[in-house]
């Protein structure tokens, strides 16, 4: 068991996500930053789909009531265990009785933090992952409170893992200011007007404080859509549609005033015009992104996409080989 | 590869990232158009496509989720796109659907107490939002336009947004549809189970939250539970599914408190019907068809 003497900004339980009920309305949830949760279930020797902890700028303060070996990725950060500072990207043994305690994060937004075995919550369609907005998964399907108690799962075949076997540098997610999001065009991309395409892959979008689990809202120029006869059934403004689904990722411009972004919690449909998705991998990126950071969007093929994707993937069979090597 | 990919019936499909295909069958609101993306998206279904984790239909347009780790989504456009052309020769007009009947106060004083507090955000400040959807679509009062929506059925077109929602569309001629902008700028607050109305369509938010439609009233009973399952929800957290009818049955505060206390002790049973809904039978006769379809309520 772990005791939540301090919950943190927002933090939740999460896994790899939830498959299957897109159609009915439920979005993936699941990590935000799908490489960083990875690696940390990696360094404590769980299976991919380990529910760890993800925090928001801020993390909990946890006590520990039993043995554990953890580790923390993502965001930097400040981290005590029993007051002391321990590393980041590295497996860490905790004693029973121990308190870790996290700092506000210094660069990027979202700490990781997995235990051996995994969180254990009920499952619910599929996955440990919690969904607030319905009050699904996780634990109690909310953000956690102070007194919660976490319960570990205990894996009957761990696979052993040393302590303080560390990430190399070049492997760890390095936040960044600016950064370089690829998108692939698509969707109702032909709805807006050329001006507004060259603009959406020339100019520079600001975070606005507006950005969570559900969407980032970016700020910059004005995007404008082709002028057409609204089809029946879309509303009046130009970056209107009949309700459609929204991919995740994916980004519009309501009114074409600001620009947002979908993320893992966002809501699976609506009725503005979706114009490009960001890829898979550069989710990851953006959900270490902040207030006022920003991006510029550049636009890239369906199959840099899956080859920056399988790059990732094999990044990771590198550091599980790495890992258990050293095991 | 072009940004878009023509299929031989009209639709165009794109890639949605790596991870989604994104296929328009139409632009412009209109029941084939949705019956056929229920065809569709029934074909995508029995396919069972190696990698393909979710299937999306929506009003006139479905998306696909593939999972890009097992299946290559370049690999799954060509099976869309054979699915479309052995689709293009049949017209599906007839469905499997229910009929589910919705106890609903309309003008409850809950859904007042938000939009009230929400004026600044309307179209109208000085109107009720039932008093605004009244008099923008030609009735004299507030209970003429509740009669308009509430004596016919209403078809779920479009089950998203969150679980539990959908946006349904009434089954009337289309002289007769209502319609209504959102508000100016969405709400922060709805009440959980309130019937909201926006364009053309009408939905029960599931969970109290953000929202932009219209407020007509409250329906007694839930549209999704998870916590303490009870009747349809022991199989399904979620009640609606795309093609269900809906019928909403104006009902008074005394038998809302009543249908609340079942609801909260797990008794209630919900009135479901089961019935084939023929899209060409409700061309020829839009006024006669749906009336039979409420008979097969139980």
């Amino acid at each position: 068991m772990i005791t939540v003497v301090q919950p943190g900004l927002y933090t939740t339980v999460q896994d790899r996500g939830r498959f299957g009920f897109y159609g009915v309305g439920f979005p993936p949830s699941g990590s935000m930053d799908q490489y960083s949760s990875a690696v940390a279930n990696i360094l404590v020797g769980n299976n991919p789909d380990a529910a760890v902890l993800e925090t928001t700028f801020l993390g909990p303060t946890l006590e520990f009531e039993q043995d554990a070996n953890v580790a923390l990725t993502g965001a930097s950060v400040d981290i005590t265990l029993d007051g002391i500072s321990i590393p980041l990207w590295t497996s860490v043994s905790v004693k029973k009785g121990q308190v870790l305690a996290f700092g506000g994060a210094i660069a990027g937004v979202r700490n990781y933090l997995a235990i051996t075995g995994g969180i254990n919550v009920k499952p619910m369609m599929g996955s440990r992952s919690t969904y607030v907005a319905s009050h699904l998964g996780g634990y109690e399907g909310r953000v956690l409170k102070p007194g919660d108690r976490l319960e570990i799962l205990q894996d009957s075949e761990p696979k052993e893992v040393r302590v303080g076997c560390e990430i190399p540098e070049d492997l760890r997610v390095t936040p960044r200011a600016h950064q370089e999001i690829r998108i692939v065009s698509g969707l109702c991309h032909y709805l807006l007007d050329p001006q507004s395409q060259e603009l959406l892959i020339s100019k520079p979008f600001t975070i606005s404080t507006e950005a969570n689990r559900t969407g980032y809202r970016l700020k910059g120029d004005q995007l404008s859509f082709v002028e057409r006869r609204q089809p029946f059934g879309a509303g009046s403004d130009p970056s209107n549609v009949v309700n459609l689904g929204y991919p995740v990722g994916s980004l519009q411009a309501p009114s074409g005033l600001e620009l947002i972004c979908l993320m893992r919690d966002a809501v699976t449909g609506g009725g503005y015009a979706t114009l490009a998705t960001v890829i898979s991998v550069d989710l990851d990126i953006l959900s270490q992104m902040k207030f006022p950071e920003t991006v510029s969007f550049e636009s890239v093929s369906l199959e840099t996409a899956l080859q920056l994707r399988s790059e990732r993937a094999q990044r990771l069979r590198n550091i599980a080989e790495l890992v258990n090597s050293i095991a | 590869m072009s940004t878009y990919t023509q299929f031989v019936d009209g639709s165009q499909a794109s890639f949605g990232g790596d991870e989604f295909i994104f296929v328009e069958v139409a632009t412009d609101m209109d029941l084939e158009a949705t019956l056929r993306v229920i065809a569709l998206t029934d074909a995508v279904s029995s396919a069972e496509i190696s990698g393909v984790t979710d299937i999306c239909p929506a009003h006139v347009s479905y998306m696909v989720r593939i999972d890009p780790d097992i299946r290559d989504p370049r690999e799954v456009l060509p099976i869309l796109e054979e699915i479309h052309e052995r689709k293009a020769q049949e017209s599906k007009l007839v469905i499997e659907s229910r009929i589910i009947e919705m106890p609903i106060l309309y003008q409850d004083p809950w859904s007042h107490d938000v939009l009230m507090r929400f004026r600044d955000r309307h179209q109208d400040p000085n109107a009720s939002d039932l008093e605004y959807c009244a008099r923008i679509n030609g009735f004299a009062s507030v209970d003429e336009f509740i009669s308009a929506h509430s004596s016919r059925l209403h078809i779920a077109t479009f089950v998203a947004f969150m679980p539990g929602n959908a946006e349904c569309y009434q089954l009337v001629p289309k002289d007769l549809q209502l319609e209504a902008p959102k508000y100016v700028r969405p709400r922060t607050d709805t009440p959980d189970r309130a019937l909201g109305f926006g364009g053309a369509f009408s939905t029960i938010y599931p969970v109290q939250g953000a929202g932009g439609f219209q407020l007509l009233g409250r329906c007694a009973v839930p549209v999704y539970e998870a916590k303490q399952p009870f009747g349809p929800f022991e199989t399904n957290a979620v009640l609606p599914k795309g093609g269900d009818i809906f019928k909403y049955r104006p009902i008074d505060m005394g038998e809302y408190e009543e249908i609340r206390q079942q609801v909260e002790a797990g008794t209630y049973k919900y009135r479901i019907g089961v019935l084939e809904f023929d899209l060409s039978r409700f061309r020829e006769d839009p006024i006669g068809y749906p009336l039979t379809l409420a008979e097969a309520l139980p």
